[in-house]
């Protein structure tokens, strides 16, 4: 599974809700797709895309929040995912990108290369809904799930480590600070 | 305990009348009476963190969702979260109120936190976030006032920090 096209699988149920991702590959990809108002790119800082949605999530419990996080960014965040399972936003939908890679400095392998289960890590963590996917129904379905089931989720797609042939994109990083803000406050 | 009750009460209330509903914290000894106060209050989201980087992270997504927000840590915990205020909060112009507790000063008795003491104004300055002391308990109202109006105005992270003459009571 290509990330580009989990992305697309998803893309019509991204239009109304609040969207954090992470920076690089993600970011520049669902910027290629189509850039919203409600969509944030966490172009640095890596590891806090997930707190700036846990607290969006507690700031608006009216409003569902996606989370596009990724391996090499949750890694370094992993205490994070205790404080997610403690507050259990349930309007919080957190889906971790694993190309088992740090892609965009060279593909330097990570730990889930060799083996460690962000999923696993999630659930004992008590995230309460968590799944593994690597295929794109298999992700498109249980995306639409936890949209659905109300209730915290994780979930871990595996995809290949490619990505955009750049990162950079003409959308400047506070003019999407400001616009992303003011759209959650309108 | 001598963390004194009555300084963090004055700290509690005043950042309450500063407007903030959520406050994300890491326990350390001097903060515990404002841990707990933010815990009782229903008006108040309280977020207990794994470590204090998150925090930030929380605070910017708060204040992008018009909620204003506080930390509450430790200088060691400011310490470890230099990357987020750089990264994100003075990256992205967000505003951030840290309320630091400045252990490692005089009349520290642990010597395990004099070395994180010694670096903390330092570290401020070379961040060129702003930052004031809160050492009497005159002080605390208008300056975390002060320091909420400066973070919402220039769209950056300040700092207070809680001196040991405001929030210990010495036998």
């Amino acid at each position: 599974m290509k990330r580009l096209d989990a992305l697309r699988s998803i893309y019509t149920h991204l239009e109304d809700r609040i969207v954090v991702t992470i920076m690089g590959a993600v970011a520049a990809e669902l910027q290629s797709l189509g850039h919203r108002q409600n969509f944030f790119y966490l172009q640095h800082a890596m590891g806090l895309a997930s707190s700036m949605g846990l607290g969006i999530a507690l700031s608006k419990p009216d409003r569902q929040v996606i989370v596009f996080d990724g391996d090499g960014s949750i890694l370094m965040n992993l205490g994070g995912l205790t404080t997610l399972a403690r507050y259990r936003p349930r309007n919080l939908v957190h889906v971790v990108f694993d190309n088992e890679s740090l892609l965009s400095v060279g593909g330097f392998p990570t730990a889930t290369s060799t083996g460690s289960d962000l999923a696993g890590i999630a659930a004992a963590a008590g995230i309460p809904r968590t799944a593994t996917v690597s295929t794109l129904d298999a992700f498109s379905r249980a995306f639409e799930e936890a949209l659905g089931a109300g209730d915290l989720t994780t979930i871990v797609a595996k995809v290949e480590a490619v990505g955009p042939s750049a990162y950079v994109t003409d959308l400047s990083l506070l003019e999407n600070r400001f616009q992303f803000s003011r759209s959650l406050r309108s | 305990m001598p963390v004194s009750t009555t300084s963090s009460r004055a700290v509690y209330d005043a950042l309450k009348a500063s407007g903030v509903r959520l406050m994300s914290a890491l326990p350390e000894t001097w903060l515990v009476h404002l841990i707990r106060m933010a815990e009782e209050d229903p008006e108040m989201i309280l977020v207990r963190l794994a470590k204090e980087e998150e925090g930030v992270g929380i605070s910017a997504g708060a204040h992008l969702a018009g909620v204003k927000s506080a930390m509450l840590m430790q200088n060691h915990g400011f310490l470890a979260s230099i990357n987020g205020i750089v990264s994100c909060a003075q990256l992205y112009h967000i505003p951030l109120l840290m309320l630091i507790s400045y252990r490692g000063e005089f009349g520290e008795r642990d010597p395990w936190q004099t070395e994180g003491g010694g670096v903390t104004e330092d570290v401020l300055r070379a961040l060129r976030i702003p930052f004031s002391f809160l050492d009497r308990a005159d002080q605390v109202a208008p300056r975390i006032a002060k320091a909420q109006t400066l973070a919402l105005s220039a769209n950056k992270p300040v700092a207070l920090l809680l001196c040991r003459d405001l929030m210990w009571e010495e036998a």
